[in-house]
């Protein structure tokens, strides 16, 4: 946690109570795992895109002084509700971002609440941040389950693969993912020929494949994540199973996995995302920008959450006049203004503390069609804010009421 | 074509296929296990990360100097073994004297770092590694569609384990470790380097671990920790083979894989279980493993 | 044999006792002040470390055992506590009760299965255990899998005290704490202690001296695993989740660190491990990517340079014992 000059200045102004009129002061975390698994989706590239949001913001807005700190949570609950504790009870954090990892997610989303301070998640996935577990002072920026699910579920579906095959990690967000795909296949024609389900962190999935071969599903679906992905795509091809005519639905795969893959193995998989960076000159450039500070890499979504999320609320901390310390406050008056920013356009937030968007099925494009680095997809098609994201009522979520 | 519980025969050895592919690779890893703890009487925690320092040597080549898989096989172990003799010159020679639990700790650190360090400079993701042209495809064995690279993988396997199985047992070279590791006093007295020696054969239980890593990186993912979720599963194949025992390790990784291939088919979910269940019954049965000759 | 915790040196018995007094008294102090100038939170999960470390620290510095899945006991005991408060309303009281006898009896099944066999065996077979308790965690549908079990509730102690005040919590922390550390105080000057002992310096010999050994390192087993119990049972009501983490073999390697770096085989050392830890987790949280590095160089450095742990050198200089 650095402690800077800025902590001295931030007491004195809270102080004056205010004197100086619409001085804003507020202090951002930048909470995700810098140092595992999700190190790439989030981790150092969250931080980076943190700093770009607050230098666009500020520049504009001179009376508007933030301070950035980061951490890194391990992929562990226990230190990411430790830190967040201490973040919001000492360090006088008001708003904490990112947390790939839901568990963490849902543990600091506990500890936003009882300590009334802002919790936007840009990292994690669990689509019950914005269901059952949904509350006042959380966010849930990017991209959730749902939207995974039935983003490339029924636009798969829609473009011809009907029949499908599921190849699901055994843990409850393999299965979340199964079930909510099954639904929106099911909902938009398709037919489910047949799962299996493997266990979590598996090297070899040469038996698994097998019984997805022999099941002729025109489409295999991947409700697995990380290494388990990577893993069915590499032997995937080993087996010869895009050349024989199946295809591939990865429901969360990242650019930083497509990268890892390389296009010769990874080409022909078909997965939706809410951002790609190749996909208009504002994300070109603002991806230059970005690789100023992570080079070699490339930005994912979750990143971009980060960048819109902190503008969005640094909106919001103006409109307030500064007066942030009611974190139930700020997410309200957030929740009011629609959102506008250069990567994500124009959007709103919903009572759940869902952000919605427009998503877009992406495919990831052969060698030879890629012509520079990191042009890694086609866009196949595009999902409307209205429908990419789980109607409000369905999602039980004790804010909406009914 | 007729069904076996239900599952049609056609699957059923297809999958026993598999398993002894996955065998393979067990049976190579737990021999460099074996070698290093039959020889030495270290418990070699960093094994894994080993098999991971392997296939990341084999995409250093490839990245920067343009050498593909088949030079790879053969360098990425010596380069990978070479570290191993460093570590062994300077941290395990301190340790002999001490018990045995001390090098698995040493070990374990060793390994925290080596992968540590990979994680920061390549990311977890995982690099790309494919398939050399020459075992690209597949035949149609009509149960099953047989890659070539795996029907190598098996071959491959089989001949280095049957091979080092052949200088330990049968060759004076073995006879002299061997000695070495019952009683270097009496060995020494008979003008043996015996140090050397010892230093040499963690070298080449590292370069195993580390030829398994290169053949690993066409198929599983190139990540920081592929060791990591690895190594237990293989510790557990050297204990039920007997952790003295070289055919020990060679057996029981090839029938642990088959094993384990059978319990996909049947209960999946089990399928990472299993092993350790099988472990846990043979420790209580015969607790010097299968094969094992010291309790 | 050869043993893993080298010999102290030894003093006549009541300076022995005077020292080890003296560490308590200032540990207690300690304790008691750090509330009002540190992060109460921080501390209540140093102290559920703490106690862990020394449950492990029974086995491996007095019997002789290394246990490489002790995350079994702490983890299973952090589900059933936390299970217990959430979904079945039971009081903070009788949720880590539960957690505990959770632990208790995962320790007398796994010691039973490995106390049959010694040294290197014992750790494998103790990892193989751990290891399907971790799968079973991850595929049951009670523990809420890779989320875990949020938002237990603090409740309230005996129906009267309400943890969510952070210094009622606290208090009710370093009582279990302290009692724990008592307990195995007690257990370890006591004349069982001595005949375990006796069993890591020989085993051998305790037997022909007629010592049913097996019965002893059972119940030394079974002891260690109910207190990492208290240990785990506690957290969970602190922190108010338990997860995957707590049963996964990392965690079980950290406990392993905690004591080797504060001092195996010493009354204090695995406290001053576990904060240590602790600290340094948090401390080199900005800059998370060396987190491995670093843990695995202070492994490597420990077992090469400082086998003795940080408590350990200190009592072997001083020529005392702690």
């Amino acid at each position: 946690m650095r402690r800077t000059l800025g902590l001295a200045a931030l007491a004195a102004t809270l102080a004056c109570g205010g004197a100086s009129a619409q001085q804003v002061n507020v202090k951002i975390g930048v909470l995700s795992d810098m140092s595992s698994l999700y190190a790439d989706i989030g981790g150092p590239g969250s931080v980076a895109a943190a700093k770009l949001a607050i230098a666009d913001f500020t520049k504009d807005n001179p009376n508007v002084k933030v301070e950035l700190i980061s951490g890194d949570h391990q992929n562990k609950p226990d230190i990411g509700s430790q830190i967040a504790n201490q973040w919001f009870d000492v360090d006088k954090v008001d708003l904490i971002i990112d947390t790939p990892n839901s568990g963490v997610a849902l543990a600091v989303s506990q500890v936003a609440s009882q300590k009334n301070k802002i919790f936007i998640v840009s990292g994690a996935a669990a689509s019950d941040l914005t269901g059952p577990k949904c509350n006042a002072n959380t966010i849930h920026w990017t991209y959730d389950t749902w939207m995974l699910a039935n983003g490339t579920g029924t636009a798969i579906v829609k473009t011809g693969g009907d029949s499908w095959f599921f190849l699901t990690a055994d843990y409850a967000f393999g299965h979340a993912l199964e079930r909510d795909t099954m639904a929106a296949v099911e909902k938009a024609g398709g037919k489910v020929l047949g799962k299996v389900r493997h266990p979590l962190n598996t090297n070899d999935f040469s038996s698994f494949l097998l019984q997805a071969q022999s099941s002729k599903a025109k489409v295999i679906g991947l409700a697995n994540a990380g290494g388990d992905t990577i893993n069915s795509i590499k032997q995937a091809a080993e087996f010869g199973i895009v050349k024989g005519g199946q295809s591939l639905a990865g429901l969360l795969v990242f650019a930083s996995d497509v990268a890892a893959l390389g296009l010769p193995t990874a080409q022909g998989l078909v997965l939706t995302e809410t951002w790609y960076w190749d996909m208009n000159d504002a994300n070109r450039a603002w991806t230059k920008r970005w690789q100023q500070e992570r080079s070699g890499k490339w930005p994912t979504m979750i990143h971009a959450g980060v960048y819109s999320g902190i503008t969005h609320y640094l909106k919001a901390a103006v409109a307030l006049k500064g007066n942030v310390s009611d974190g139930k406050a700020v997410v309200a008056q957030m929740k009011s203004m629609p959102t506008d920013d250069p990567l994500f356009g124009k959007g709103t937030i919903r009572p759940d503390g869902r952000k919605v968007h427009p998503a877009y099925l992406l495919e990831v494009k052969k060698p030879e069609e890629s012509k520079h680095p990191g042009d890694f997809y086609k866009i196949r098609a595009t999902i409307p804010e209205d429908q990419a994201f789980r109607p409000l009522k369905e999602g039980n979520c004790p804010l909406v009421s009914g | 074509m007729f069904e076996i519980f239900g599952i049609p025969s056609t699957a059923l050895f297809g999958q026993l296929l598999i398993g002894l592919i996955n065998g393979s690779f067990y049976a190579l890893l737990s021999l460099g296990l074996a070698v290093i703890f039959g020889m030495l009487n270290i418990i070699n925690f960093s094994h894994g990360a080993q098999y991971m320092m392997g296939a990341f040597a084999a995409y250093l080549l490839l990245q920067h100097t343009g050498l593909g898989y088949w030079p790879a096989l053969i360098i990425a172990p010596i380069i990978v073994g070479i570290t191993g003799i460093i570590v062994e010159r300077l941290f395990l020679q301190k340790l002999y004297k001490l018990d045995h639990l001390y090098g698995l700790l040493l070990t374990f650190g060793l390994a925290l770092i080596f992968e540590g360090v990979a994680r920061n400079y390549f990311g977890s993701a995982g690099l790309p590694y494919t398939v050399p042209d020459s075992l690209r495809g597949g035949q149609n064995l009509g149960f099953m569609f047989l890659p070539n690279y795996r029907a190598w993988v098996i071959a491959a396997s089989l001949g280095v384990c049957l091979g080092t199985w052949f200088v330990i047992e049968r060759t004076r070279l073995g006879v002299y470790v061997r000695a070495a590791t019952e009683n270097p006093a009496l060995v020494r007295a008979f003008g043996i380097n015996v140090p050397r020696m010892i230093t040499l054969t963690y070298g080449f239980g590292v370069a195993l671990a580390a030829f398994a890593g290169v053949m690993a990186a066409p198929i599983y993912n190139v990540s920081p920790q592929m060791g990591a979720e690895l190594i237990i599963v293989v510790f557990a194949v050297v204990v039920i083979g007997g952790m003295g025992s070289i055919l020990g390790a060679i057996v029981t990784g090839f029938g642990l894989g088959v094993i384990e291939g059978l319990t996909k088919v049947f209960f999946p979910e089990a399928s990472n279980t299993v092993i350790f269940v099988i472990m846990a019954i043979v420790l209580l049965v015969r607790p010097a493993g299968l094969f094992g000759r010291r309790a | 044999m050869e043993r893993v915790v080298d010999p102290l040196t030894e003093k006549p018995s009541a300076l022995r006792t005077q020292s080890e007094t003296i560490g308590f008294v200032i540990m207690v102090a300690a304790l008691v002040i750090a509330p009002f100038v540190t992060y109460p939170l921080f501390l209540m999960q140093a102290m559920c470390f703490a106690l862990f470390a020394c449950a492990f620290n029974l086995l491996i510095g007095y019997v002789g055992l290394l246990s490489f899945g002790h995350a079994l006991y702490f983890g299973w005991a952090s589900y059933l506590s936390a299970y217990s408060a959430k979904a079945w309303g039971f009081s903070p009281e009788l949720a880590i009760l539960t957690g505990t006898a959770t632990a208790a009896v995962c320790g007398v099944v796994a010691g039973s299965l490995a106390i049959r066999r010694q040294g290197i065996y014992f750790a494998m077979i103790t990892l193989a255990l751990a290891q399907m308790m971790f799968f079973f965690a991850l595929q049951a549908k009670f523990t809420g899998g890779e989320d875990g079990i949020q938002a237990v509730p603090r409740g309230h102690l005996f129906g009267i005290v309400d943890l969510r005040n952070e210094m009622a919590m606290y208090a009710v922390v370093l009582i279990i704490f302290l009692a724990g550390f008592m307990f195995i105080y007690r257990i370890i000057h006591s004349p069982f202690g001595e005949v375990l002992k006796a069993i890591r310096e020989n085993e051998t010999r305790a037997i022909s001296l007629g010592y049913k050994t097996d019965r002893y390192k059972l119940v030394a087993f079974v002891l260690s695993a109910t207190l990492a119990g208290v240990a785990g049972a506690t957290k969970a009501i602190v922190l108010q989740l338990a997860s995957l983490t707590d049963v996964n073999w990392p965690m079980s390697g950290e406990v392993v660190l905690m004591t080797l770096v504060g001092g195996l085989g010493t009354i204090f050392g695995p406290v001053v491990g576990a904060f240590i830890i602790l600290v340094m987790q948090f401390k080199l949280a900005p800059i998370g990517e060396w987190v491995l590095v670093i843990q695995g160089a202070i492994f490597v450095a420990c077992v090469l340079l400082f086998r003795r742990g940080i408590i350990g050198e200190l009592a072997n200089r001083l020529g005392i014992r702690l």
